[in-house]
């Protein structure tokens, strides 16, 4: 019973937040990945760009609560969800248009494009401040749990509660949805294997014929899809403030980095490998540990090897190692 | 992929060379002569000279040209302009003077993609393959083109290289040395090329490999294609050539069937080690 | 038009600018710009140095500024009475244990052959090492801050003039540069990208999180100052006989001088700098450095050492972020953890260097000064546009509220506005490199 108290602790403290902490960053980490394979750069202003669509999709999703339309035990903001990506590739397809093609065109340096994303970010975050402002905003509706910690112990019994909420099991089963559409278009399609090809050797999908702005179009609105996705999924299951995006850029790319950069694969990989880091090593233990040790061991403590706010720190040491260790990232990345 | 400037030392041994090839019996061929005869060719680059972007010429007034259904191949030594002069017909260096001709049609202005499209199928020496995609997505990517069935020419493509079809789902580069070299010839085929332009195709195999690689190129040609080849093994090469180009610092030193040059005492002393 | 004369109207109109903003505010926030502006000057300088001389790409600028504000703290402030009887010394043990435990994962790591034994026994040093730590560190933690936790409940400083913190604050930052260039250089360079990205972010997090060093985000304020303080200032009378003399008020004349002195030290710190990098990008060692920038391999294939290079002037350049840093807390009088956001300490150091032109250190000086400007009158000025805007709106309409109070969020834009357009239309930045 003490086991099965302490499993029950341990999924609902550690694996179940982990794994839709996993879902986003991974997401968010398939965003950066496919603009380093085929633009070639990284893009600092991926975490912004989730902030705006994230934004549109809010303000879509107050609209329709306004005008009382919900979905039942959904939360409103996935019927919004489609406009805040249509907002997100018009604004991305625009900043590709008027910014980066003329960049593409003169053949420039990666480290100017990573400037170039500097600015974008910069634009992007004030664009976001100027519409909603700096603060925190809810926009979370619909049920709130799936299973609640009450029903939960009056279903089993148990000592320990397991709660699961709405946006954590939406945020995983989106994501899987999210990922298989991905993965089955990149392998299976023929636009997505050209994509494919032309990250892999320009100079070759040129010679074949493959035209390199409809890849790099294709790429731009699967990047702000998934930065929508990405970004109303965790604003769902956090909370929407400018500034919390623009500091998941953070975690983002050591998920990207750590997966091997360019390799869609590994970023959801990657992804994971941080978030479950992440949260374990900020984890007070306590709660497992007492029903796990025998008596005479129970922690005085928290068990806490780091304190949550180092959480950053986390995501740092692990990029780091897989630096020190593995340049190319656990699924070899491209080495430009 | 910058073409490697001949160093100093052997530099002057060419143009010696070239010297004497001018007293040669076989070259430079006069007019009406079969060989430098153009007009029957299938594709042809007649009197190129440039080079690349804001560089010097590295082409001089050079000719090269393959008849429908023959294997041609260019040798010479390193520097000499062999791959800059395939570059030249594929469109990819600024020519200052000459015309090319595919199937009598002027392509001269045409993009490196728009000769492709009209029938120019081109292995480029290095980063010839998808490396990260499987066998068959390679063949489909040299597809990409074509709108109507593939199917046809895959198989086709998999009885000239059976290895390939057995590693079909296999990812092309973790493949053998020869093996890639198959798929990026097979990838090239599969534009349903009316030439075929192959930049060294035996580059870095072993010699058991390179025998292999030109039994499957003479069936190439057998299948009607007319080849193109740039090659470092020169002797090998000629061996399967029905017509030969020695180039030497961007022209024309000597050109002949491939049984003449290799019958020819000359340009064997100089390029096939006696 | 020479570069010369062009250099001269580039500085003639900045100093026309903040004499209009002197006249149109007041003299005193034109101080404050200016001051502000020489400190970002010296960032940009430090920035300059990494990336406009090397190509390497520091986003974490941030980190640096915060440890030349931390080595303000430690140096300038006095001692906490009984905190290092009480834990001081227990902390400074755990740290030591920590490095050791560390030192001894690495020796294993370089002599223990590989196996599963190695990955056994530096499991095995750490997590013991980890634990000890602790054990000795949490209760030496304890203590420090249970220590007069409304005013104190820190280790303290040294007590030492302030002047000798900027320096330190350099070699903070040095250390600390060191330690990520030798990891991430000789990489790529979007990993020494996110790497400094990280190790910023890090840097903050320990300075928030760790009380017993600088109290976190309780802050620490009443720092030690290079410059006399104002209420002395009016209380002397020498002083006010001289403002008499000029026609002053004495206490606008107090504020003024107390800035005034400030931004005479700031000159002299930014002139030094600059005195030694121009010498320094000039001599040969300045030369080897724009030939490994322009050209890695060739560089590398002529034998010069590149990544060794790198890391000299990754530190370097860090150093003087870090010297920023100290000034800035000095001129703040306090630190605060809870203020250093990256979008205004790195990538806003960064539109200076590339608006002012990379590559040129008398471009970073004007990108600094010129920047800071612009940062702090977007504001206002932001503002007067919003009043232009929605002068034709009733009042009270929404839009109208909206607009106005999201004025002060056209700062952001702005400066990415000024970065995209500089980049674009003018690449090499207002003084380009010659």
């Amino acid at each position: 019973m003490d086991l099965l108290n302490a499993l029950v602790a341990l999924s609902n403290f550690v694996l179940i937040p982990a794994i839709a902490y996993g879902s986003q960053l991974a997401l968010g980490a398939l965003g950066v990945t496919l603009i380093y394979g085929i633009l070639r750069f990284s893009n600092f202003a991926h975490g912004d760009t989730m902030a705006f669509g994230t934004m549109v999709t809010v303000l879509f999703t107050w609209w329709f609560q306004s005008k009382g339309i919900t979905i039942g035990p959904l939360p409103t903001a996935l019927l919004a969800l489609p406009f805040g990506i249509m907002g997100c590739i018009i604004l991305i397809l625009a900043t590709d248009r008027i910014i980066y093609r003329f960049y593409r065109v003169q053949k420039a340096k990666p480290v100017i494009f990573v400037i170039v994303s500097l600015g974008v970010m910069f634009i992007m975050n004030g664009i976001v401040r100027f519409v909603i402002g700096p603060n925190d905003q809810r926009f979370l509706d619909g049920e709130r749990f799936i299973i609640s910690v009450r029903n939960f112990k009056a279903l089993t019994g148990l000592q320990e509660g397991l709660a699961i909420k709405t946006t954590q099991g939406l945020t995983v089963i989106t994501a899987i949805i999210v990922v298989g559409v991905l993965f089955y278009f990149l392998n299976h399609t023929r636009t997505g294997k050209s994509m494919r090809a032309y990250s892999d050797n320009e100079d070759l999908a040129l010679l074949s014929g493959i035209n390199p702005d409809k890849v790099v179009i294709i790429t731009w609105l699967i990047v702000a899809t998934l930065a929508t996705i990405a970004g109303v999924l965790y604003g769902l299951d956090k909370s929407f403030k400018p500034f919390t995006y623009f500091q998941l850029l953070l975690p983002i790319f050591a998920a990207a980095i750590v997966g091997g950069l360019g390799n869609p694969i590994g970023a959801i990989a990657g992804g994971f490998t941080i978030a479950f880091s992440e949260v374990t090593i900020t984890y007070a233990w306590k709660k497992v540990a007492i029903y796990v040790l025998p008596e005479g061991l129970k922690p005085d403590g928290l068990v806490q090897l780091l304190s949550t706010d180092y959480k950053f720190a986390v995501s740092f040491a692990i990029l780091l190692i897989v630096l020190l260790f593995k340049p190319t990232g656990l699924f070899s990345g491209k080495s430009v | 992929m910058s073409e490697i400037p001949p160093q100093s030392d052997s530099d002057e041994n060419y143009h010696s060379l070239s010297e004497q090839a001018e007293a040669h019996a076989l070259a430079p061929l006069s007019e009406g002569d079969k060989l430098t005869d153009t007009s029957n060719a299938f594709l042809v680059g007649e009197s190129m000279s440039g080079g690349y972007k804001n560089g010097p010429d590295i082409l001089h007034n050079c000719t090269i040209a393959v008849d429908p259904g023959e294997i041609a191949v260019i040798v010479g030594p390193n520097g000499a302009g062999k791959s800059t002069a395939m570059k030249a017909m594929l469109g990819m260096i600024n020519l200052s003077q000459g015309i090319i001709r595919l199937d009598n049609e002027n392509i001269t202005t045409l993009t490196p993609q728009d000769r492709v499209v009209k029938g120019m199928g081109f292995v480029p020496q290095t980063s010839n393959i998808f490396t990260s995609m499987t066998v068959e997505e390679n063949l489909e990517m040299g597809a990409f083109t074509r709108r109507d069935k593939i199917s046809g020419t895959m198989t086709q493509v998999y009885d000239l290289f059976p290895v390939l079809k057995d590693k079909r789902y296999q990812v092309a580069g973790e493949l053998s040395g020869g093996q890639r070299q198959q798929v990026a010839v097979g990838r090239a085929l599969m534009t349903q090329p009316k030439v075929l332009l192959l930049d060294e195709p035996t580059a870095g195999v072993s010699p058991i490999v390179m025998d292999e690689l030109f039994d499957r190129i003479i069936e190439v040609a057998r299948v009607g294609i007319p080849i193109l080849m740039v090659e470092q093994n020169a002797r090998q090469a000629l061996e399967i050539a029905d017509k030969g180009y020695v180039m030497v610092q961007g022209r024309n030193a000597y050109s002949g069937t491939g049984r003449q040059l290799l019958a020819d005492t000359k340009v064997r002393k100089s390029f096939l080690g006696g | 038009m020479t570069g010369k004369q062009r250099n001269i109207i580039y500085f003639g109109f900045v100093i026309v600018l903040m004499l209009a903003t002197g006249i149109f505010t007041s003299w005193n926030s034109v101080l404050f710009i200016i001051n502000f502006g020489l400190i970002s000057a010296v960032m940009a300088l430090g920035v300059n140095l990494q990336w406009g001389f090397a190509g390497l790409f520091n986003v974490g600028i941030m980190g640096f500024v915060a440890l030349g504000g931390l080595a303000t703290v430690l140096v300038a402030m006095p001692p906490t009475q009984g905190a290092w009887t009480a834990g001081g010394l227990g902390i400074l043990t755990a740290l030591l244990m920590g490095a050791a435990t560390v030192a001894f994962a690495v020796l294993a790591y370089t002599r223990l052959t590989l196996g599963k034994l190695r990955t056994l026994i530096i499991m095995g040093i750490l997590i013991s090492g980890f634990v000890f730590y602790r054990v000795v560190f949490d209760p030496a933690v304890d203590a420090v801050e249970a220590i007069n936790p409304s005013l104190e409940g820190y280790l303290g400083g040294l007590n030492l003039p302030v002047l000798i913190a900027w320096p330190i604050g350099g070699i903070f930052a040095a250390g600390a540069a060191w330690l990520i260039g030798k990891t991430a250089l000789g990489l790529r360079s979007d990993y020494l990208a996110i790497a400094t990205l990280g190790i910023a972010e890090i840097i903050i997090a320990i300075i928030k999180n760790e009380d017993w060093l600088a109290r976190g985000v309780k802050n620490v304020s009443g720092l030690p100052r290079p410059a006399p303080y104002e209420v002395d200032l009016q209380n002397d009378l020498g002083f006010i006989q001289m403002t008499g003399k000029l026609g002053i008020d004495p206490i606008l004349a107090s504020t003024l001088f107390v800035k005034l002195v400030y931004a005479i030290l700031f000159i002299a710190v930014l002139a030094i700098l600059f005195v030694l990098l121009q010498r320094a990008v000039n001599s040969p060692w300045g030369r080897m450095m724009r030939a490994i920038r322009d050209n890695e391999v060739a560089a590398e294939a002529m034998g010069k050492n590149v990544t060794a290079r790198h890391l000299q002037v990754f530190v370097l350049g860090s150093a003087i972020c870090g010297i920023a840093g100290a000034m800035m807390t000095t001129l703040d009088g306090q630190l605060t953890p809870g203020t250093y956001q990256p979008l205004r300490f790195t990538f806003l150091i960064w539109v200076m260097v590339i608006v002012g032109g990379s590559g040129n250190n008398l471009g970073a000086v004007l990108g600094g000064l010129l920047i800071w400007w612009l940062w702090v009158m977007v504001e206002p000025l932001g503002l007067g546009v919003m009043k232009f805007i929605t002068s034709g709106m009733t009042e009270g309409y929404w839009l109208k509220k909206h607009l106005m109070e999201s004025a002060a969020h056209m700062r952001l834009f702005t400066m990415g506005l000024v970065l995209l357009l500089v980049l674009r239309f003018s690449p090499n930045g207002l003084i380009p490199e010659k």
